[in-house]
């Protein structure tokens, strides 16, 4: 179903989750589209229940006590179409349960192909175990051992530009089928492959998948080096997802029956209304999303969409992992008291290992967020490390290029073109202080220039994210208004000054008037524009600072508003630390008194 | 009165369990529904698909994939063994033909006219699925596996690491709050199911290593001793397959932590008595938590306050977080409103009573049942 010429007045929307079902509902009102309510309830794909919908009739009835309206019928199904004040006209959802789509990814050279099929998976929303291609240095003995201890609930394969090998996209898929790999969930059905390589290469796949696989083909993802082709390949992930995968998850086949278009995977949701947003207000966007488990980043830079999945960087499952990969030093930088390092080993297991408890006290916040910062800052380096031009590709060079020896495959994200940057997961989401949030996203991420930040208030990402495949006015303005808690605008400038020289000086036109604001360096400050407001500003910086119109270049231009405000940041990029122990707690003791961080300690 | 839904680890005396004993690819069963197994009886075998070897024949004979086939001097299906001649080229004129032989000893399975590439199968792996605990085998599932059943003693530690093992409980510590030191283990303990009570260090986990224990059921554990003994930082809680030479089972957590007084008693009543215990541990969707199981004669299988689930009034609790963790506490209070925590987020809380009067209010979320009998 479409928006098609009636227009669609009420919509309902789920996300399972591996442990909630999360429902909204959104209305067509005097003022647009609005999120009316929202409800949950637990996921119901186990015993005893063994049945998705269970969860989403939970949710959705939650849904309907809250906006007093009907939406189940006595059947236990949702209405639809709406009739009078019951039902609704469209009900979408995203699903995660079960372990989500776990994907394994193969083409011929790592840097080219293989990373063409790993991008294509992961925008579909999969989470990839693997990356086999003909260089990755291991032996084909170890490749088909990999393969089958995986069991991945698909794979997909590329390999060779059109007209190009097909010897070794033949060799991989006689790997793979030697291999014989085995679905997660199901012994009954066959292993759903999808090819996407040198269309010259498909008759070999054929001959070595088809009789062992559920082979299917599509364009080739990445046609010829200069260009990648994800759509096909992506598209057929999501209808073997719903068709094949989730199929065999219970009462999947109920849920299919009810939505009016195809069950999307949570993150390839997410995915979408990231690219919305980005196309409909042509922004560069970054989002961000900090879970128990993983960490999701998603960016649209230059019309590019990219998103990387860090398995086990989490606040809960995988905090102990953070500490594994970052480092105590790390961590530590960020936390504003001495304590001892075996004590701080055993409090992060025993998080690891009772991951529902909460930090009851300031300090426990404090090592829970700082811990964070490096989750996320992690995060950051591996997207940015994916996020790359295509490489491989054929480059005309002009004489300052060939001195500075840039190869192809430069990342793709530029925190000076960054224009929005959205965080979501429980430690950003329901930080107490919103200046938390904006602060832990700032001292990860290192926005430069000015960057509108805002969190996502009850994640509901998702949920627009199917819409906005099928209603983007629906999608783009639920997200704005309801979706978005505006936390304001980063101002943040780059490079140094002689002397102690400020870094820049701001002139804003403020509700009370105009004020003039010196940017020092090592500052942290803010100043309080509220949400919905906008302050026109001069920013002009010193000689060799760039604010984003090149170095000493003043700008003109209006900032944004939001809970937290204005934040002037003078601490430098990348962000200057202190090492000296007393000097480093001063420091971050002085930046959040300035922001107003956290409550005063008590005695 | 209120009252919430909380998890909480497993301790009774009286508890029924069923462990599926299954394979990984079908195979054959060798016992039947009835049977009376112990930890060490082979219940089903398998025989895995070998492993592949592969083999670039154009490359080496030095043509066309496509010419690969009219070389071949064995065809897909028939045995071969390492170093048998598999293909030879024609030379020129007959002469400097070049032979590839077999690089293992297997099955020729497949050669590819487009990669020239030959994939041969070595002999199959054998896999056994053993009993694990003493028991009856309650169910059994064609081909695949069995189920075991027993009733006795059941307690669920929080973390562990170690695979499946069985042996005699042994008390090395009478007082669940005493730390097991190194002199308390000695050779005779090789082979057996050793309780301790608050501490284990690193040294005395080396020494139970050392004597060849089967396994350490501990109150706490250091994090940095667990990241030496294993020699990496365990960054994920899923865990079972470490070889380190002896499964251990922590009851309370990280830190030195006293052992609940209930489960050491327990487990302490069973000295003398095989048990079987697993390391395995994995926190996420599906959680399973490591176990030591002890099947003893029991008439009737209780009911206990894990099995519900519910907290209320009454209930016996543990704090899990900081400030007080550890510490065992009564309910005496579940306001259903949410209230402020220091860190100023609004949560649910509850009221406990400790065990010396003191009153503390904490977040919902940072206790857990303590398991007693309904």
């Amino acid at each position: 179903m479409s928006a098609g010429d009636t227009p669609v007045r009420t919509i309902l929307a789920t996300d399972c989750g591996s442990t909630t079902t999360k429902a909204i509902l959104i209305e067509l009102t005097d003022d647009g589209y609005r999120l009316r309510v929202r409800g949950e309830a637990p996921t119901t794909v186990e015993a005893p229940f063994d049945d998705v919908t269970v969860g989403v009739i939970n949710a959705v009835t939650e849904v309907a006590e809250l906006a007093g309206r009907t939406l189940v019928d006595e059947n236990g199904r949702i209405i639809m179409p709406a009739q009078g004040d019951a039902g609704v006209d469209m009900y979408l959802s995203t699903s995660s349960a079960g372990g989500g789509l776990q994907m394994l990814v193969a083409g011929v050279v790592r840097s080219m192909t293989a990373e063409s099929a790993e991008r294509a998976a992961l925008g579909a929303g999969a989470i990839v175990m693997d990356v086999l291609s003909s260089n990755d240095k291991r032996k084909p003995h170890e490749q088909i051992s990999r393969i089958r201890h995986l069991r991945p609930d698909m794979i997909l394969l590329s390999g060779g530009v059109d007209g190009g090998t097909t010897s070794h996209v033949a060799e991989l898929a006689e790997l793979i089928a030697a291999a014989d790999p085995r679905p997660r969930l199901g012994a009954s059905y066959r292993l759903p492959v999808v090819f996407a390589g040198n269309k010259d290469a498909a008759d070999a796949v054929g001959q070595a998948l088809s009789s062992k696989s559920e082979l299917s083909v599509v364009d080739n993802l990445r046609p010829t080096l200069d260009e990648e082709n994800l759509g096909p390949a992506r598209d057929q992930v999501h209808e073997l997802f719903m068709e094949h995968v989730m199929a065999q998850a219970p009462g999947y086949d109920k849920l299919k029956s009810w939505t009016s278009a195809p069950v999307m995977p949570t993150p390839g949701a997410v995915g979408e209304i990231i690219q919305t947003i980005a196309r409909e207000k042509k922004l560069s966007v970054m989002g961000v999303d900090i879970g128990g488990a993983t960490t999701d980043v998603f960016s649209v830079f230059q019309g590019a969409f990219n998103r990387t999945v860090s398995a086990n960087l989490g606040m809960s499952y995988s905090i102990s992992n953070v500490l594994a990969s970052t480092g105590l030093e790390n961590v530590l930088r960020w936390v504003p008291f001495d304590i001892d390092e075996s004590e701080l080993r055993n409090r992060i297991k025993n998080k690891m290992v009772r991951p529902t408890t909460i930090p009851s006290r300031l300090r426990d916040l404090q090592v829970e967020q700082a811990i964070a910062r490096e989750a996320l800052r992690l995060s950051l380096v591996q997207h940015k490390n994916f996020a790359t031009e295509l490489k491989g590709v054929r480059q005309a060079r002009d004489i300052s290029e060939a001195f500075t020896q840039k190869g192809s495959g430069h990342s793709l994200v530029d925190m000076m073109a960054l224009d929005l940057l959205v965080g979501s997961g429980g430690v950003l989401s329901h930080a107490p202080r919103r200046v938390q949030a904006a602060l832990m996203l700032i001292d990860s991420f290192e926005p430069t220039g000015l960057t509108r930040l805002a969190v996502d208030s009850i994640f509901m990402m998702p949920q627009l994210g199917v819409l906005a495949t099928v209603h983007a006015e629906a999608a783009t303005q639920v997200f704005e208004r309801d979706c978005l808690v505006p936390l304001g605008t980063c101002v943040a400038p780059v490079g140094s000054t002689r002397g102690g020289a400020p870094l820049a000086s701001v002139t804003l036109d403020l509700p009370g008037g105009q004020q003039v604001f010196s940017i020092e360096r090592g500052s942290l400050q803010r100043i309080e524009l509220p949400t919905g407001a906008r302050a026109h500003c001069r920013i002009e910086p010193a000689r060799k600072v760039d604010i984003g119109a090149g170095p000493g270049a003043a700008l003109d231009t209006e900032l944004e508003g939001g809970e937290v405000g204005i934040l002037l940041d003078g601490r430098g990029r990348p962000l200057e630390i202190p090492d000296s122990p007393s000097e480093r707690v001063a420091a971050i003791e002085r930046w959040s008194s300035n922001l107003d961080l956290y409550p005063s300690t008590p005695d | 009165m209120g009252h919430a839904y909380t998890p909480g680890l497993k301790v009774s005396a009286a508890a029924e369990f069923v462990r599926a004993r299954i394979l990984p690819i079908h195979g054959e069963v060798l016992v039947k529904q009835g049977d009376q197994v112990e930890p060490e009886t082979v219940v089903a075998r398998a025989l895995l698909p070998g492993n592949v070897v592969t083999q670039h024949l154009s490359k080496e004979l030095g043509m066309a994939a496509s010419d690969v086939a009219e070389m071949m001097l064995v065809k897909a299906g028939d045995e071969v063994s390492r170093d048998q001649p598999v293909a030879r080229s024609k030379g020129i004129f007959g002469m400097m033909k070049q032979t590839v032989v077999a690089p293992t000893t297997g099955v020729l399975e497949s050669v590819s006219a487009v990669s020239g590439q030959a994939i041969y199968r070595e002999e199959p792996i054998p896999v056994e699925v053993k009993a694990y605990i003493s028991g009856v085998v309650s169910e059994v599932t064609e081909d695949l596996g069995v189920a075991v059943s027993a009733r006795g003693t059941m307690v669920q530690g929080i973390f562990g690491i170690g695979p499946e093992v069985s042996g005699q409980v042994v008390v090395l510590v009478d007082d669940p709050t005493r730390p097991v030191t190194v002199s308390d283990i000695s050779p005779e303990h090789k082979g057996k199911v050793l309780l301790g009570g608050s501490l284990a260090d690193l040294a005395t986990m080396r020494r139970a290593i050392e004597v060849d224990a089967a396994a350490l059921i501990i109150g706490g554990i250091d994090a940095t001793d667990l990241k030496t003994l294993l020699g990496y930082d365990l960054g994920v809680a899923i865990t079972g397959t470490e070889t380190i030479g002896l499964t251990i089972v922590v009851t309370e957590g990280f830190g030195q932590l006293d052992m609940s007084a209930r489960t050491h008693k327990l487990l302490s009543s069973a000295a003398g008595a095989v048990a079987s215990v697993s390391g395995a541990t994995q926190i996420r969707a599906g959680v399973m938590r490591p176990e030591i199981l002890i099947p003893q004669d029991v008439e009737a299988v209780e009911e206990t306050a894990v099995d519900t689930g519910l907290l209320a009034v009454d209930s016996s609790i543990r704090i899990i977080r900081d400030p007080h963790f550890g510490a065992l506490g009564k309910v005496v209070d579940l306001p259903p409103e949410l209230q402020p925590l220091e860190t100023e987020a609004s949560v649910r809380i509850l009221t406990v009573t400790l065990p010396d009067g003191q009153r503390v209010t904490l977040p919902r979320a940072n206790v857990e049942l303590v398991d007693e009998s309904l």
